[in-house]
């Protein structure tokens, strides 16, 4: 077996770096001593997470995945610990309903995401990991999308008990409730490839056709053989222009009825006429045919929107990717109004008469109406107001906003239809919507120059018609062609779509159509400080007894009372008594948890309390003796019993682990950073200070003083992004050019800003706006080789010195090239 | 050069017949994952086990 060292204290600083972690590569930080066998040797690993992680994957027999893995793994700690505590609810008829199909035979099947694959061996990982669970029938990994296809006996594995074993071997799955609209669109996919692939084949052959018509000197083949080849050239265009360019005569005849010119118009007239003309002349024995360059254009053609397409699929699996369904849960107060006591249960569970506790910034999980409270609610995503709407007792609140200000006391009068909640969703839906205006513009343009090649065409073949023969159609036929502004018409959003997606792949997502532009041409970056600079895990610093007890016990106690809470305070409280494990256990019982205040409950026979110093005074009856002041930067949280003070203990804010590095780089490619915060300028000089930013601070600002900030900086011309998290900087993230939103932030924060900030790291933001400012470079090569080409190839096609399938050939490897050049976005470097 | 009369249309044949048994392979989702395949032969778990692998514990969950 393999064995765990347990680290003798938790607090270590991540400066001093011995070596990398074996699991996810990052460096495992001086004295924490965790180590997994594998292969043989003992592996140094960063942190419980990874060498829990590691354990399961050796244990599991597994370790081959070290043997072929490429890349290191994802750090477990990423996956979201809400996304385990809440794994049960995915077991639920109703929460199930939405994404599970059960088939005659009992057995159930979804398609799950996977998150956290870095290289091949992950997606074996994956697999391997499915395959051994007893009650799990069929796997099916598809390593281009990430996605597994499963099946399982719903009585022998529970679906949570699923996802639980993806997430033990440091992946996580969550289940896909898009699945019917994925088949849609691999259904598609198989249609258009097959499209592609019969034009393919009908070119190649043609082409055998006609090339020695176009090397023999006139006269050299038979005539009769002639004749033969041309047959045999109409029977294989016949599938191409009937079944492989439907999309094109539907496309043309949908612009036509609603009034208007698309770049499908002259492409499907072209083929027609062309194809028209080579019938003909087939039929009638003499004339040219023009089999060979309709071929070759649909194919070409074809090729380039597949590019197109497979490029924006790719965009919009990254987005999918957030649509994770998380099962909805709401805190029931079972014993209101007698006790305040909260039971996290699912939303689908809800009935009407529940009573709920809606917290500041979280979703309303029902409709219902206000029984204790005054707060605003947003309705922004529901209704598209966005304005919030003051709500107090007695009103009614709808599931699914956002409560902004205060805590509610919610009444449930009906039972939830939205058991499965998933906002940023939403707001990707909102995002693939809009469209943005560069976008908007290049279509307008796309559409009166389609309407200009159809008059140019035209005036060809007048100009051209007292030339003998059949001149005028050949040439006319090649305007046509070589100037349809596919290139165009594809230059902008190919870029975007591109950029999107791979901005979202790097945990940037965009939920505004002008994101991408506006972060390019950013020259200011403002950063709030908590919760943005800083991370969220908050850390116990100091612990400071005030009575007899020890440092450890005034842990112990502080922990299990803020056992249960979901407060960042007391998540941290808990976290640092785990760390410690030699400390005795204590147990609470009949808690009682005062909103904003802190937690009662007993512990041996005792009443306690934890929390502000007022509300531990009441319990205690004494006023707090004198002791040394804490730290500025620090938040304090006070133990007590019935008449005597027991400790205090201060929570750090430490900052994002990266926070410094990310600023460096964001000030290299040339942005000014500017911090605004609200806190104790003590502590906002000191984060400041740390991260090597000496102007530009502004401590102890209050939301007017931050908007005022970034209107003077507008004032001056700049463009400004600002990255923020929680409810004081809304008008700010408002008010600023472009908003970056984290998603660990309130709701609301994220429902107004333009883009979230998906990833824990900062430096994806320094990654985002050179990637941004690369697809702004890509668009504008884009616009001026599409623009170039036509204002070259138009006149040339004019003079009759362009054979159709030379057209063909240009047309269709200029709009190859625009899409392709787009593609470079998606390619550059790896993964984030 | 009387051939050509039989070998032209059976290259036409030649090409539907590619056709069709394209369309087969597109329909039964061979071109769905055009990476996977490729990693899942080299992946496969014909490594000799580990030693602990043989411990009698080795269920995963």
């Amino acid at each position: 077996m393999t064995a765990i060292t347990a680290p003798a204290i938790s607090s270590t600083t991540a400066a001093d770096a011995a070596a990398e972690c074996f699991h996810c590569g990052l460096p495992v930080p001086a004295r924490t001593g965790y180590q997994v066998n594998i292969d043989g040797a003992a592996r140094n690993m960063c942190c419980a997470g990874c060498a829990a992680v590691a354990e399961t994957i050796v244990a599991s027999g597994l370790a081959d995945y070290y043997r072929h893995r490429s890349a290191p793994s994802t750090k477990p700690d990423e996956v979201a610990p809400d996304f385990l505590r809440n794994l049960q609810h995915f077991d639920l008829d109703t929460a199930q309903q939405t994404f599970v199909r059960l088939d005659e035979t009992g057995i159930s099947r979804a398609e799950l995401l996977l998150e956290g694959i870095t290289c091949p061996a992950c997606v074996w990982l994956a697999e391997q990991t499915l395959k051994r669970l007893d009650g799990v029938t069929e796997v099916y990994v598809n390593y281009a999308t990430e996605r597994a296809q499963l099946a399982w006996d719903g009585q022998r594995v529970k679906l949570s008990a699923i996802l639980r074993a993806i997430a033990e071997v440091g992946l996580s799955a969550h289940p896909f409730d898009a699945a019917l609209r994925s088949a849609l669109r691999a259904q598609e996919r198989r249609k258009r490839l097959f499209e592609l692939a019969v034009a393919g084949l009908g070119m190649m052959q043609v082409m055998m056709y006609v090339v020695p018509g176009y090397l023999s000197a006139p006269g050299e083949i038979d005539p009769a053989f002639e004749t033969v080849m041309r047959w045999a050239s109409l029977v294989l265009t016949l599938p191409v222009v009937l079944f492989s360019s439907r999309s094109f005569f539907s496309g043309a005849w949908r612009d036509l009825a609603h009034r208007s010119v698309g770049m499908d118009v002259p492409i499907a007239l072209a083929i027609a006429v062309a194809f028209g003309a080579s019938v003909r002349a087939t039929l009638a024995g003499h004339g040219e045919t023009y089999f060979d360059s309709v071929t070759m254009f649909v194919f070409l053609l074809l090729g380039a929107r597949f590019l197109e397409v497979e490029s924006r699929a790719r965009a919009a699996a990254a987005i999918e990717r957030l649509s994770r369904p998380l099962p909805a849960n709401a805190s029931r107060l079972g014993a209101y109004p007698l006790s305040r006591a909260t039971e996290n249960v699912s939303a689908a569970t809800l009935v009407p008469g529940d009573v709920v506790l809606v917290e500041s910034g979280a979703i309303i999980p029902a409709d219902g109406a206000i029984v204790e409270g005054a707060s605003e609610v947003d309705e922004a995503l529901l209704s598209g107001e966005s304005a919030p709407l003051a709500r107090s007792v007695s009103d009614s609140v709808i599931g699914g906003s956002v409560n902004i200000g205060s805590p509610l006391v919610v009444r449930v009068t009906r039972a939830s239809t939205d058991s499965v909640l998933s906002h940023i969703a939403r707001l990707a839906d909102r995002a693939l919507g809009e469209k943005p205006r560069l976008v908007e513009l290049t279509a307008r343009i796309a559409s009166i120059f389609s309407a200009a090649v159809v008059l140019l065409a035209a005036l060809t073949a007048l100009i051209w018609l007292p030339v003998a023969g059949d001149a005028w159609l050949r040439h006319a036929i090649a305007v046509l062609v070589v100037t349809c502004p596919c290139a165009l018409a594809l230059a902008t959003p190919a870029a975007l779509t591109a950029a999107t997606g791979r901005l979202c792949g790097l945990g940037l997502l965009a939920t505004r159509g002008h994101a991408v532009e506006t972060l390019a041409r950013a020259t200011d970056m403002v950063f709030d400080k908590t919760g943005t600079l800083s991370s969220n895990t908050l850390r116990v610093s100091t612990i400071l007894p005030i009575g007899k007890v020890t440092r450890d016990e005034a842990l112990a106690l502080a922990a299990a009372l803020e056992e249960g809470s979901s407060h960042p305070l007391a998540r941290a409280i808990v976290a640092a008594a785990l760390a410690s494990p030699d400390a005795k256990r204590f147990v609470a019982r009949n808690g009682v948890h005062g909103t904003g205040q802190g937690v009662e409950a007993d512990i041996e026979g005792e009443r306690m309390r934890i929390g502000s110093a007022a509300f531990v005074a009441e319990l205690a009856g004494t006023a707090l003796a004198a002791m040394p002041a804490a730290q500025t930067s620090n938040s304090c949280v006070f133990l007590g019993k019935k008449g005597q003070w027991l400790a205090r203990l201060e929570i750090a804010d430490t900052l994002r682990s990266d926070a410094r590095e990310s600023i460096a780089a964001l000030r290299a490619s040339g942005l000014r950073i500017h911090i605004l915060s609200g806190d104790q300028p003590g502590a906002v000089e000191a984060a400041a200070h740390a991260l090597g930013i000496a102007e530009n601070v502004v401590a102890q600002a209050t939301p007017a003083r931050k908007l005022e900030y970034v209107e003077s900086l507008q004032r001056e011309g700049r463009i400004v992004v600002m990255v923020g998290d929680g409810i004081n900087d809304a008008p700010v993230l408002a008010r600023a050019q472009l908003s970056i939103a984290m998603s660990s932030g309130a709701g609301l924060a994220r429902a107004h800003a333009d883009m979230v900030l998906l990833s824990p790291h900062l430096r994806v933001l320094a990654q985002g706006v050179l990637l941004a400012r690369a697809a702004r470079r890509i668009i504008r090569q884009n616009l001026a080789w599409a623009i170039g080409y036509n204002a070259v190839a138009a006149p040339l096609a004019m003079l009759g010195w362009v054979a159709p399938w030379l057209a063909a050939l240009g047309m269709s490897a200029s709009s190859l090239l625009v899409v392709a050049n787009a593609a470079r976005l998606n390619r550059r470097n790896t993964r984030g | 050069m009387e051939a050509l009369y039989l070998l032209i249309p059976l290259s036409v044949a030649a090409v539907l017949g590619i056709v069709a048994l394209l369309w087969w392979a597109v329909s039964r989702g061979q071109f769905d994952d055009l990476e996977g395949p490729a990693h899942q032969i080299l992946m496969d778990d014909d490594t000799p086990r580990a030693q602990e692998d043989r411990a009698p514990s080795t269920k995963v969950i």
